[in-house]
């Protein structure tokens, strides 16, 4: 598109302008990546390793060697605060993946579908949206513990918090799908014979783009937040891997005499998500000035 | 009104019964069973034990002779805690999370519209920035990390409030506004996005143009319009508010409901955890309802269908 004059912009582009205007929701996301990238990228360059324990030194307050000091089996704790922010933040974008998919196919079924079929849908999704789905989650995940490794339990609780996290998503499709079916271009494509699946999937989800990133960036912190809620109840991430959740848990356990095992993973757990609600909050602007909430 | 009353107490009906039918299948489809960690060297002692909580019979008569009792109200015996019905350990539980929810819900909703209202009133000026910047505050601590804080900082250190406990009022602060902060910051921003949009509409601009004062425009004219997006909210808080007691209630050593769940979570006592899971579905579906005909009330434009 080099031959465009050069004062025409995309939507894209005109929507990622006014995101890097947001020096706010800009500066989280800088520091987000920073958090992020030393999560993923630290624990490689570290001396001590996530699990080894050592009797000798539990509960050593922050040094030069243990920078957050050690929890109750001489673990050092700056360690298991990165490996547990990479299985938080992993947990954050799988999950929200898991709900985009079910969330957006069905909100765009029963919004395409109308009528009785649409009804009922949604009904469903506004009892689900009454329910402490989590305790669900935390049942079934209990009811499993004992029978998965903490690698597979893992993995289940990342499928199964993105399958309770999609009804937003599925609301709001659905409005938008209503909207948009009616359209000239949608009649159009009908007309050529393209049937409901070819009609949704080419002409009216490429128009949900968008609003769905904008949802999704708000599910991220969400699902985070569940994921933690599980582990500090001990019934989400285990033994011997690590997760904000479940730091803030032991952190709690020991704040009497160690009140930094509570406030640093803490402290870091709250500004990774006060910054994940800011950069949310600057996208919806950005792409969509008229939802303001 | 009352057609209504009557079609939304079935549909309530049926949708415990879908809760109580899944968690039923649930418990029993998993592996492991309330009496596999006691261990029984008498075959016997264990056939008998097993008898009496009928889990030797097939599922599906288990599940049936449950739905009788629960037709009678009668939620069966605990098996963790034996020698107590399931109804009087959850009737013992329930008074303790309904002040701490109740309490949460309401200084959340309080605090959330006044806020909000403010900021609508004062927008883009200091106090509206200060107000939303602390909302957004508010809901970005998570309540695992706020309650134990909340407890280390004014319990322990300042020493103003107990750490944890169940006794008289001063107990119930704490768990309070660990509970209850996250919902308020929510509700004030919801409170001022919609207040936003009531102040520009025509019968605000006809009260001030017969000089009603700023405020009195806000609080008298505005206000009751621009509530009905929170009640609508309310109800998804207070599923979050009794998820959230669950924790608050570890954190705080409240012997509730939430308490209750945990616990019955270890001792995989069947009976116990169907009831807990019940009266939580029962409380949100009760309180669905009444916020549906306080919108109605509200708002004579909503029909009650």
């Amino acid at each position: 598109m080099s031959h465009t004059e050069p004062t025409h912009r995309s939507p894209l582009q005109i929507s990622l302008a006014r995101l890097r205007r947001n020096r706010l929701a800009m500066a989280c996301l800088v520091a987000l990546t920073v958090v992020a990238a030393a999560c993923v990228a630290g624990p490689w360059f570290t001396r001590a390793d996530y699990e080894e324990m050592s009797y000798s030194e539990p509960y050593a307050s922050p040094s030069a060697e243990h920078w957050f000091g050690t929890d109750y089996s001489g673990r050092d704790v700056f360690v298991r605060c990165l490996v547990g922010g990479r299985i938080s933040l992993a947990i954050g974008l799988v999950g929200t993946f898991v709900s985009v998919v079910i969330g957006v196919t069905y909100g765009a079924v029963a919004g395409y579908a109308g009528g009785r079929t649409d009804n009922v849908m949604m009904r469903a999704v506004d009892v689900l949206y009454g329910l402490p789905y989590l305790l669900f989650v935390g049942l079934v995940m209990a009811m499993l513990g004992d029978y998965l490794t903490p690698m597979t339990r893992m993995l289940a609780l990342f499928a199964a918090l993105g399958a309770v996290q999609w009804l937003t998503m599925a609301r709001i499709v659905r409005g938008e799908v209503i909207a948009l079916r009616e359209k000239e271009f949608v009649e159009a494509a009908r007309a050529t014979g393209a049937g409901p699946v070819r009609i949704l999937a080419r002409h009216i989800l490429p128009n949900l783009v968008g609003i769905v990133i904008v949802y999704a960036t708000l599910t991220v912190p969400a699902i985070m937040l569940q994921e933690a809620f599980l582990s500090f109840l001990g019934l989400g991430v285990k033994e011997p891997l690590p997760s904000w959740g479940s730091l803030i848990q032991e952190g709690k356990d020991a704040m009497e005499f160690c009140p930094h095992l509570l406030l640093l993973p803490g402290g870091i757990f709250a500004a990774v998500l006060f910054a994940l609600n800011f950069i949310g909050d600057g996208i919806r602007d950005a792409f969509d000035p008229q939802l303001r909430v | 009104m009352a057609t209504f009353l009557i079609r939304r107490a079935v549909g309530g009906l049926v949708a415990l019964l879908c809760i109580v039918t899944l968690t039923f299948f649930l418990l029993r489809l998993m592996p492991g069973g309330p009496f596999d960690r006691e261990r029984h060297t008498d075959e016997v002692i264990r056939a008998s034990i097993e008898r009496k909580w009928k889990l030797d019979r097939p599922v599906v008569v288990q599940y049936l002779s449950y739905l009788r009792d629960l037709a009678r109200l009668d939620l069966g015996d605990s098996t963790s805690q034996q020698g107590f019905t399931v109804r009087e350990i959850l009737l013992g539980a329930l008074p303790k999370s309904i002040a701490v929810g109740g309490i949460a819900l309401a200084f959340a909703a309080l605090s959330g519209v006044v806020a909000g209202t403010i900021a609508a009133a004062r927008q883009n000026r200091p106090a509206d920035y200060a107000l939303m910047s602390l909302s957004m505050l508010g809901f970005s601590i998570p309540n695992i990390v706020l309650a134990p804080v909340l407890a280390l900082a004014f319990g322990i250190w300042l020493e103003w409030l107990p750490v944890a406990g169940w006794g008289g009022p001063r107990y119930l602060v704490l768990p309070a506004a660990a509970l209850g902060i996250a919902f308020a910051g929510r509700i004030a921003r919801i409170m001022r996005a919609s207040m936003l949009e009531v102040i520009r509409q025509d019968f605000i601009r006809t009260a001030r143009a017969k000089g009603v004062g700023e405020w009195a425009v806000v609080f008298r004219h505005a206000l009751r319009k621009a509530f009905a997006p929170i009640l609508s909210y309310l109800g998804p808080a207070a599923a979050g508010i009794l998820t959230g007691s669950v924790v608050i209630e570890q954190v705080f050593a409240i012997p509730g409901l939430g308490d209750c769940f945990v616990r019955t979570i270890e001792s995989r006592d069947y009976p116990l955890m169907l009831g807990a899971v019940l009266v939580y579905g029962s409380i949100l579906i009760v309180f669905n309802i009444v916020v549906d005909v306080a919108q109605a009330l509200l708002n004579p434009r909503i029909r009650l269908q």
